[in-house]
């Protein structure tokens, strides 16, 4: 039975398309200003990459913070529950699911049925999440890969206070102006990030196997700093992180005897 | 989806009691001076069965439950934040205290009409702001004060001494109130308010304590209405009446089987005041056949609470039930010491664990699945250990889902994402929409 699952978020839209265990095709758009055709798109091009026709797609499962705009999903799953059964699906021993994604940074514990057993959530400020390192590289003027490379060249530990965007922004303008090197910020900033997130996990409860997904698992600086945060050495990064919540929701929708 | 429909339900019938009375309350404490009466401010907790003592013609503004009020006003919640942000006071102060401290600023009140200066302030001390609280008034609207201060720690540690200290406060408050009105104080009154007071908030302990029935008889949306009353003015005998007309209606819809959420199928407690303005979050929960029958807070900010005889939380018994009449004043505020001092909700200011046991014992006895917290930022006093209760709940096995917010300032919430929260602990629960 093939599944359909879109994961609609902050800023990108992405779709997976399963059969039993076989993941047939992924794509991604932004999500831009016009939600529904960005969801069309991005369908259309996963259906495209497969060389399946839309009826070929039994059930649709949708997730993702614009979820709604997915109107012909059969199945809707919220975030946490879709990256526990994506994670499950792709590490069987994953217990501790870490997501970072644009706008929202999760812990979640689950169980080896990809169940919930546990979350928590950053609030509505977003200084977990990955618009905090974005506005942070364009502060240092690099790239996103420059700004996770370049942090693992430094071996200083410098607290950054800040608990807010802004703040942080306007305290990374004052390292800038103390000669503080680039190298030195870009880790202060992937550590306070990280000291975000391992606060949420650790707030659930740490259990191995950790997985990490979501677009900022690509950052090697901060995938650094939350080992060293959380103090251990094993985090296993999901294959194609940013995909893990569709490819739940897809699981589920599989599931979903309705 | 389908709705599910298990049980039936049916509106209140004293409902729209509760509301008369509410508004007969702030309708008579704008109006009182007119005919002569005497007006007063403190907390929601202040001790006022002894104002009670001045005469018939006193009346109270108690401020927590004003503040509330104006959170349901969007445009004089407004008006009433920018006036205290106006005055230099930090946003991350108690949001009672600033609305209050707003509506004064303005003068306005919001049931209508410039906002009613008291003839004094009678306070209790056990959060961090209460005190300070009503000296900034005292000093802005040029009224006497008295504070009690009742932060003697928790009621199982209470000793003689403790007790006394507490009762020389009330005691030497009554010249003062003497003295500061020109009226004399007749103690058959304040006997008599005790009395009322024990009746009043061990009733509404009762009310709640019948809340452990499947399906609940009423949830918690619907008890902010009613709790008020004793949030309002403890000692009034209009408002234990009430809660007896409640507590029979309320046995008579468990005995015929009447729900408060027809579809109830998952039982969860809250924590803290709600956001006033987000209600509909309760609603919401409904879709998913989850009802809040209640909350430490809903239940025991005014109720008074007791082991029963068979070892369960209920009501505790008053003196009157237990056959001890009160004869002289400090016998009255003896019996008043001690039976406020054991409020289940003042007990997390010396222990977070005192409130996390009891908390799982509302977990086992209303047969709960889940336990919702709220981080509410403008409490620092009820919200001060909650995520040890949340560790202690987590330890325990209770599922618990915890969201920040605030209970009258709405810039502090963002209810989507609360919503959305919501829909992720329902699902780990196992709940599916049951409505859209």
């Amino acid at each position: 039975m093939i599944t359909a699952g879109i994961d609609v978020g902050a800023k990108t839209i992405k779709v997976v398309l399963l059969d039993g265990d076989k993941i047939l095709a992924k794509a991604q758009v932004l999500a831009g200003f016009e939600t529904e055709q960005s969801v069309e798109e991005a369908y259309k091009e996963a259906l495209g990459k497969a060389g399946i026709e839309r009826s070929a797609v039994v059930k649709v499962g949708a997730t993702g913070a614009g979820r709604k705009a997915v109107a012909f999903a059969q199945t809707v799953v919220t975030e946490v529950s879709a990256d526990a059964r994506g994670a499950v699906f792709l590490h069987p021993s994953a217990r501790t699911v870490i997501d970072v994604g644009a706008e929202e940074g999760r812990g979640i514990k689950t169980n080896a049925a990809g169940k919930v057993v546990d979350f928590a959530v950053n609030e509505k400020c977003a200084a977990g999440a990955g618009a905090f390192t974005e506005s942070m590289a364009r502060a240092l003027e690099v790239t996103l890969a420059q700004f996770g490379e370049i942090s693992l060249k430094s071996d200083k530990t410098i607290p950054m206070n800040a608990q807010c965007t802004v703040f942080a922004e306007s305290e990374v303008v004052s390292l800038i102006h103390s000669n503080i090197s680039k190298e030195d910020i870009a880790r202060a900033v992937h550590d306070a990030i990280a000291s975000r997130i391992s606060a949420m996990v650790r707030r659930v409860g740490l259990e191995q196997d950790v997985v990490l997904m979501g677009g900022v698992a690509y950052n090697i600086g901060f995938l650094e700093s939350i080992k060293r945060t959380m103090g251990i050495e094993n985090v296993v990064v999901l294959e194609d992180p940013e995909y893990v919540g569709a490819l739940g929701a897809a699981v589920v929708a599989g599931a979903d005897g309705n | 989806m389908a709705t599910v429909t298990k049980y039936p339900t049916e509106p209140l019938k004293c409902w729209n009691k509760a509301k008369e009375l509410r508004l007969k309350y702030y309708k008579d404490y704008a109006e009182c001076k007119q005919r002569g009466g005497i007006r007063w401010s403190g907390g929601a907790w202040a001790m006022d069965a002894i104002p009670a003592g001045l005469g018939d013609d006193v009346y109270t503004l108690t401020s927590e439950p004003y503040a509330a009020s104006v959170a349901f006003d969007p445009k004089l919640n407004a008006e009433c934040q920018s006036a205290a942000d106006a005055k230099g006071w930090s946003r991350d102060l108690c949001y009672y205290m600033r609305t209050y401290w707003g509506s004064m600023y303005v003068n306005k009140y919001a049931f209508g009409g410039e906002f009613p200066k008291p003839d004094f302030v009678y306070q209790t001390q056990i959060c961090c702001s209460h005190h300070k609280w009503y000296q900034h008034v005292s000093e802005y609207k040029k009224v006497p004060y008295f504070t009690i201060d009742v932060s003697v720690g928790a009621y199982k540690d209470l000793d003689e001494g403790k007790i006394q200290y507490v009762v020389n406060q009330m005691q030497e408050s009554i010249p003062w109130m003497e003295k500061v009105t020109g009226r004399k104080f007749d103690d058959e009154k304040l006997i008599a308010a005790v009395n009322s007071e024990c009746r009043t908030t061990s009733l509404w302990a009762e009310v709640c304590t019948l809340n452990k029935a499947i399906p609940a008889p009423l949830e918690e949306k619907t008890m902010y209405a009613l709790y008020v009353l004793a949030t309002l003015s403890k000692h009034s005998k209009e408002f234990g009446d009430f809660y007896e007309e409640l507590r029979d209606e309320v046995k008579d819809r468990i005995a015929r089987g009447i729900a408060a959420v027809s579809n109830e199928r998952c039982r969860l407690i809250t924590d803290t005041q709600p956001p006033w303005s987000y209600l509909s979050m309760y609603r919401y929960m409904e879709k998913y056949g989850a009802v809040s029958v209640g909350s430490l807070y809903t239940f025991a900010l005014e109720g008074v609470f007791a082991d029963q005889p068979d070892g369960s939380w209920g009501p505790r018994p008053t003196p009157e039930q237990l056959g001890i009449k009160i004869r002289t004043r400090e016998e009255a505020l003896r019996i008043y010491a001690d039976w406020n001092l054991c409020k289940p909700e003042w007990q997390h200011f010396y222990d977070p664990q005192i409130k996390t046991d009891i908390m799982l014992r509302m977990v086992k006895e209303f047969k709960l699945n889940g336990v919702i917290l709220h981080l509410n930022r403008g409490c620092e006093g009820l919200s001060k250990g909650i995520m040890e209760n949340r560790l202690g709940l987590v330890k325990a096995g209770v599922p618990v889902m915890t969201y920040e917010g605030n209970m009258g300032d709405e810039k502090e919430m963002d209810y989507p994402r609360t919503l959305s929260r919501i829909d992720s602990f329902m699902e780990s629960l196992g709940l599916g929409k049951l409505e859209n």
